[in-house]
């Protein structure tokens, strides 16, 4: 590798660079990959995860970890119909749906900030006890959509864009601000950077981290809501394994899992490419089996790469 | 040709050049000092003699042979033998197995406990070092592991020992020790490096001397015997310094700060004093003193059990630092990596953390007014940095301790700054930098409150000191009444047990 290539691989912008070349090569070698309809179609395809990956870069950057998502999409998706079927209302279904949300959410929150128990362990928690909730509501089986209106949230588009992208477009950029122009984005990263220091720094550790719990359920009954108006039905069975495509896409943006370092940019980057990767995959026809060892091995390339950069940057 | 030979060593990082062509030699069995301000290079020449790094240019050669290493580890086999300040050792381990890691005598993979057990204490008692080899690193003292740190560089048949500001945390008894199992290791033949920023250590152990400055050579003394401290410290900063101190006297205007039979879990006896608006206060003692706890007591790091704070006659109702730091009162504690930096985040991230209500709308920052306070503390406070968007981690110790005093000056309304170890791991230039920002803040009506386990700094730069020992404020002197015996006899416990130091 020539030195100039190798700065260029990675300097701050690598993961920019590498998912330039990357579109660039799947347009030209893979056929039917750069339409619109395509475009369109990948694009709806990573809603579910891009959404959840906005808030999932709070958490991994607080040093925390949030294995829960997964079930929130799912619960807060059954909500969202069945209380808009009993109410005939669909904006109260909506409101329902993120309500659910924001409370496990903020259940989670309180019970790691303020009993200290372990993320990992409190979500593995949640994770179940949610997917429980949505099982039970449903006995178990998938609740059909009663108001037409309510598919119109995924079928509907504004400008030639259905409005679930525009969602994800506009998350983007407001959890992009909150990061880098808020109080709020600051402290968080500062807290996965050393929970101590900014402990002792006067910020308030305890708080921050709840917040983000909270958010990333208001953010996972968002997911739910369009995830259930695009197939139609509430399922219990929904988004199983989305937590971990939600990390790894995170990662793959170069969120730290150590906390402290996440950047917007990063992970929108990641989401695409993970997106592109399964829509490449699909038009070539290569089968759903072998489609998990590629994105394992994108995400192990990934970070190996953000190994390199750290060390060529003399972080370590 | 020395026996350790560095040839033209230079050293490049983003943005700032570490090294640049350093030649020097160390004989065999001698104990050779390494001096110079944070940021001359000490640190990365360490670094590349352990492997860890690796030098653009230039080599170094060990008994006539160059040395190439890929790894630590490569280092380690070829006798190439580091002790960082951030000691090595698994707490949770014994002595012995700490000493034996990576090379356990077994049979089939099972620990033969009893040849380690042999193998560790024949060594131990050889190179007279007397610790329980049975005990937890973890119930060991910094002294005692600094020990065993040591020992395991003999165990390894080291031929070339680095010591990183070996006695940085250790009481003057412990380091007592250390110097003589220095002094013994010398007498075998083994070449120490001492890479320190105490002149009475460096001049009572070392042979010979290298001083670098901003990464060049600045001298190299074969034998120190006509060199002069004040000839050192004038190599060390370029220009001489007189009088480190630079003392001014000022007139205590009302009490400012006053703290009344405060107690803790970690601090049992309740604790009373004042500190008067620009009057600097020195808390000294031992390790262990009790020093550290009282001081985070009055922050509100710890909880206090019981007692009350008062500033400008206001009683303090805050537990937390949130608090107290909007009812003025700030700390910057001793342990800058664990409880001062940001290491991931910028220089002016790290000085704008407390501050940041200032510079907000509704929780949206003001960037132009975040990025002028970071330019302003960074101009004002001579902060050594390529610009504000640097990694913390990247600077000097010095320059972060700059930082985190711009943190705190960045707050507007602090009346009581507390500083914990001001200039621990602190070079002399930055150092007098340091103290004369404290006359300033003390000449603007801050009181300041200094806890220094160095006698000559709290003796130099305060106008009032508090001795405590055992948990107990044991002497309270004013500045007339300085004397170095008196304060340290108040400082020292009576039963001279080594428990009481240790704890």
């Amino acid at each position: 590798m020539t030195v100039q290539l190798k700065k260029i691989l990675l300097g701050e912008q690598g993961l920019v660079v590498i998912f330039v070349v990357a579109f660039a090569l799947v347009s030209a070698l893979v056929p039917n990959f750069l339409t619109d309809r395509n475009m369109l179609g990948l694009l709806q395809s990573v809603v579910t995860v891009g959404i959840v990956a906005c808030t999932m870069m709070f958490c991994l950057a607080a040093r925390d970890f949030d294995l829960s998502v997964g079930s929130i999409v799912a619960f807060a998706g059954m909500v969202a119909v069945m209380a808009s079927n009993y109410t005939g209302s669909i904006l109260l279904g909506l409101l329902a749906a993120i309500a659910c949300g924001a409370f496990v959410g903020f259940i989670n929150g309180v019970v790691i900030a303020k009993f200290r128990i372990n993320a990992l362990i409190t979500t593995l928690a949640t994770m179940q006890i949610v997917r429980g909730f949505a099982l039970i509501a449903s006995d178990g089986r998938a609740v059909g959509i009663n108001s037409p209106d309510f598919y119109q949230l995924a079928l509907s588009k504004l400008l030639g864009i259905p409005t679930p992208v525009w969602v994800l477009a506009i998350l983007f950029c407001i959890f992009g601000f909150v990061l880098n122009r808020t109080v709020f984005g600051k402290n968080t990263l500062a807290i996965g950077g050393n929970p101590e220091a900014s402990r002792l720094a006067g910020v308030n550790v305890d708080r921050t981290r709840i917040w983000i719990f909270a958010l990333q359920g208001v953010v996972c009954g968002i997911a739910g809501i369009l995830l259930a108006s695009r197939i139609t039905s509430g399922q219990p069975n929904a988004a199983v394994g989305l937590e971990l495509s939600v990390i790894s896409a995170c990662v793959l943006g170069g969120v730290s899992l150590a906390g402290g370092r996440a950047t917007m940019s990063g992970v929108i980057v990641g989401v695409l490419i993970m997106g592109i990767a399964e829509n490449a995959m699909n038009l070539l026809n290569i089968p759903a089996f072998y489609q998990y060892i590629v994105r394992g091995v994108i995400l192990l390339l990934a970070v190996l790469l953000d190994n390199l950069r750290s060390s060529a940057l003399g972080r370590r | 040709m020395s026996f350790l030979d560095f040839a033209h060593i230079t050293k490049t990082y983003p943005g700032v050049k570490a090294l640049s062509d350093v030649s020097f030699g160390v004989d065999k069995g001698a104990v050779h000092g390494l001096m110079g301000e944070n940021g001359a290079g000490k640190s990365t020449l360490i670094k590349i003699l352990s492997g860890d790094q690796h030098a653009d240019e230039g080599e170094i050669s060990i008994d006539g042979k160059v040395q190439a290493y890929a790894s630590t580890r490569d280092a380690f086999d070829n006798g190439v033998i580091v002790i960082h300040q951030e000691l090595q050792l698994v707490p949770e381990l014994t002595v012995a197995e700490n000493l034996s890691l990576g090379r356990f005598p077994a049979n089939a993979g099972i620990i033969a406990a009893r040849r380690m057990l042999d193998d560790v204490g024949a060594k131990l008692k050889s190179a007279g070092i007397d610790i329980d080899m049975r005990r937890k690193v973890k119930t060991l003292s910094i002294g005692e592991r600094q020990m065993v740190e040591i020992a395991k560089a003999i165990m390894l048949d080291a031929r070339v020992i680095a010591l990183d500001e070996p006695t940085s945390s250790l009481s003057s008894r412990e380091s007592e020790i250390l110097f003589a199992l220095i002094d013994r290791l010398r007498g075998e033949g083994k070449v120490i490096i001492y890479v320190s920023h105490r002149l009475d250590e460096v001049f009572r152990l070392c042979d010979s001397l290298t001083v670098l400055r901003d990464g060049k050579l600045a001298a190299h003394h074969a034998s120190l015997k006509n060199v002069t401290r004040d000839q050192v410290v004038a190599e060390m900063v370029g220009r001489e310094i007189s009088d480190i101190w630079g003392f001014r006297s000022r007139k205590p205007g009302d009490v400012r700060l006053k703290v009344d039979n405060l107690s803790g879990p970690k601090l049992k006896t309740p604790a009373s004093f004042e500190a008067r608006a620009g009057e600097i206060v020195g808390f000294f003692g031992l390790i262990g003193a009790g020093r550290s706890e009282l001081m985070r007591l009055v922050y509100g790091a710890d909880p206090r059990s019981g007692g009350s704070i008062t500033v400008d006659g206001k009683l303090v109702r805050a537990t937390d630092p949130r608090g107290t730091i909007r009812a003025g009162i700030v700390l910057c504690s001793e342990d800058r990596k664990h409880d001062g930096i940001i290491q991931s985040r910028s220089v002016e991230e790290n000085i704008n953390i407390s501050s940041r209500r200032h510079h907000t709308r509704f929780g949206v920052l003001n960037r132009a007014s975040e990025i002028a306070t970071a330019e302003t503390f960074i101009k004002k406070l001579k902060v050594r940095t390529p610009s504000r968007k640097q990694d913390i981690i990247n600077l000097s110790g010095g320059n972060q301790q700059k930082v985190i005093l711009g943190r705190w000056l960045s707050e507007q309304g602090v009346r009581v700054l507390i500083v914990d170890e001001p200039t621990r791991g602190i070079d002399v230039g930055a150092k007098s930098e340091i103290y004369e920002l404290l006359y300033q803040l003390a000449e603007d009506g801050m009181a300041i409150v200094v806890v220094s386990s160095e006698l000559p700094e709290v003796m130099g730069i305060c106008d009032r000191i508090l001795v405590m020992c055992g948990g107990r404020v044991s002497a309270e002197l004013t500045r007339d009444q300085f004397a170095e015996r008196a304060i340290l006899a108040a400082a020292l416990p009576d039963q001279k047990t080594p428990d009481a130091i240790a704890s």
